[in-house]
């Protein structure tokens, strides 16, 4: 008889003080980046001060969610939590605002063919639980 | 050190003290850092040079915008940051750095972004930001920037290929290499895909081994029983221990700034470089070290490599031990590299190259997260 398979919780980001309004954005169906004040840099991941110039004066703004495919592997090993799903895409968009982020690509085949680096590609959330919105992205107009 | 030659000019703690319910355990390093650079009238730029422990110094430097020249992250407990003090005189002495920022940050009762799940916690940078999309270890992770690099670049599965077929042709000449046997492109590029576009003979060994090195001045050098090799030249630095935010995908600026430092110590130029090491945990990584070490111009490394250059007898002796691909790979397989480089200036090496007087071996460290480089010669200058 089969052993039952062992199964592990996916990893699930632990939001700190100075992420939570990219988080609390997520559940809200928005991606939300801060800007510099004082230097305008636009940047992430979320800290309270500009990486740029060190300013602490920088504020809270929605992203257009839009960006472009910058570079990824389609992954045969899965991590724990991911067995389901091999073999698939870990991805890093590069967002119109300027900043890149690592994503899963969805509503596309996770093939070399389907997935062109440069492609235009839009952020759709993916709802893990109450607290937990993950922002993953699909090809604009849809995949194949 | 000199009596007086090094002097505190700025610190401070973080703005609240005692209970920080807001803050994370990286947001404190920062809070306190950003404090006492107000103190100094510095900015990030100003600063060359990181010490920490308990959070990476790659991790501050990244978080807080800083490129240093020099890294401390000697973690000993709560005495680190005495170390971390007298380091950096030594460090400023030498010229390793001008400018250097020690940081302690710990969220010691609200528990914020401290410990958890995996590398850093859930609450870390990557726990937040990258472990939710399912990196499995440095072949899902190492490997990610590399599609970038070969579409900018036009590089071919066959040039990628080729890195291990070369590195296989050394350790074929090394008695102790774990794999010997040949391997062809198509070999290559027939093993099973690990994370597209890598292929399982395109990522490093897993396996046992150690090593050591001891060093003494090169006054005291020439009564030890073997053939002194003298260290010519020393970079450091860090990135980001997040991939996917480093600046540019086709270059390591950790290994840019650890390389020119190097160079600029020794006071030497590529020509004088006889053999070379590179840190291969994965088939890209020789292409981003002969770029980033300026041996080649941008994207013509795997052309230099498909060409026959770093083969015996070719201009530029690799990773002649047959390096993580071939040779074998613990897991920290710098110390490995750095013992091929002693072998080669010694004289002693299983695939020896001719007369080889300097050598240099440049490491890794993370996931492009930290780079060192380390020029030697068995002539004193």
């Amino acid at each position: 008889m089969a052993e039952p398979r062992r199964t592990f919780p996916k990893p699930l980001p632990q939001p700190t003080p100075e992420t939570q309004e990219f988080w609390a954005g997520t559940r809200a169906g928005e991606l939300r980046l801060q800007r510099c004040n004082d230097c305008n840099s636009v940047y992430f991941p979320p800290r309270p001060f500009c990486p740029k110039c060190a300013s602490r004066s920088v504020s809270w703004f929605k992203a257009s969610g839009k960006g472009t495919l910058h570079s990824y592997v389609i992954n045969h090993r899965p991590a724990p939590g991911f067995q389901d799903e091999v073999p698939y895409a870990i991805a890093v968009v590069e967002l119109d605002e300027g900043p890149r982020m690592m994503t899963n690509m969805v509503g596309v085949e996770q093939t070399p063919e389907a997935l062109v680096l440069d492609m235009p590609v839009e952020v759709s959330f993916e709802a893990v639980n109450d607290n937990i919105t993950l922002p993953k992205f699909r090809p604009v107009g849809g995949g194949k | 050190m000199k009596p007086g030659s090094v002097a505190i000019v700025g610190a401070a703690e973080t703005t609240e003290m005692g209970l920080i319910p807001d803050m994370s355990v990286i947001g404190l390093h920062a809070d306190a850092a950003l404090n006492a650079m107000a103190d100094a009238g510095l900015k990030p730029g100003d600063i060359d040079g990181v010490a920490t422990a308990g959070e990476s110094p790659t991790s501050i430097a990244h978080y807080l915008g800083i490129t240093p020249t020099y890294v401390d992250g000697t973690s000993v407990g709560g005495c680190s940051f005495m170390l971390h003090v007298r380091h950096a005189a030594a460090a400023i002495n030498e010229g390793l750095a001008t400018t250097v920022l020690v940081t302690h940050g710990e969220s010691g009762k609200s528990r914020v972004g401290a410990g958890g799940w995996g590398p850093g916690g859930g609450g870390s940078l990557q726990g937040q930001f990258e472990s939710p999309y399912g990196p499995a270890g440095p072949p899902s992770i190492f490997t990610i920037p590399y599609l970038r690099y070969a579409k900018n670049y036009g590089v071919t599965p066959e040039q990628l290929a080729m890195v291990a077929v070369v590195q296989r042709e050394w350790a074929g000449k090394n008695p102790r290499a774990s794999f010997r046997d040949p391997i062809t492109v198509e070999d290559v590029l027939n093993s099973r895909v690990i994370a597209y576009p890598f292929h399982l003979l395109e990522c490093c060994l897993v396996t046992d081994g150690g090593g050591a090195l001891i060093l003494t001045s090169a006054d005291r050098a020439k009564d030890f029983p073997t053939k002194p090799v003298y260290i010519l030249g020393t970079g450091e630095s860090v990135e980001t221990p997040l991939i996917s935010q480093m600046e540019d995908f086709t270059s390591s600026k950790a290994f840019v700034v650890s390389g020119k430092k190097a160079f600029a110590e020794a006071g030497i130029s590529h020509g004088d470089v006889d053999h070379l090491m590179i840190y291969d945990a994965f088939a890209h990584l020789p292409f981003y070290g002969l770029e980033d070490l300026g041996f080649v111009g941008r994207g013509e490394a795997p052309a230099f490599i498909w060409e026959g250059n770093t083969r015996a007898g070719g201009k530029l002796p690799l990773n002649t031990n047959g390096g993580g691909l071939s040779y074998m790979h613990s897991g920290m397989y710098g110390m490995y590299a750095l013992q091929e480089s002693v072998r080669q200036l010694r004289g002693a090496a299983p695939a020896q190259v001719p007369g080889a007087k300097v050598s240099i071996t440049h490491g890794v460290g993370g996931m492009f997260a930290a780079s060192g480089t380390i020029i030697m010669s068995n002539e004193r200058p």
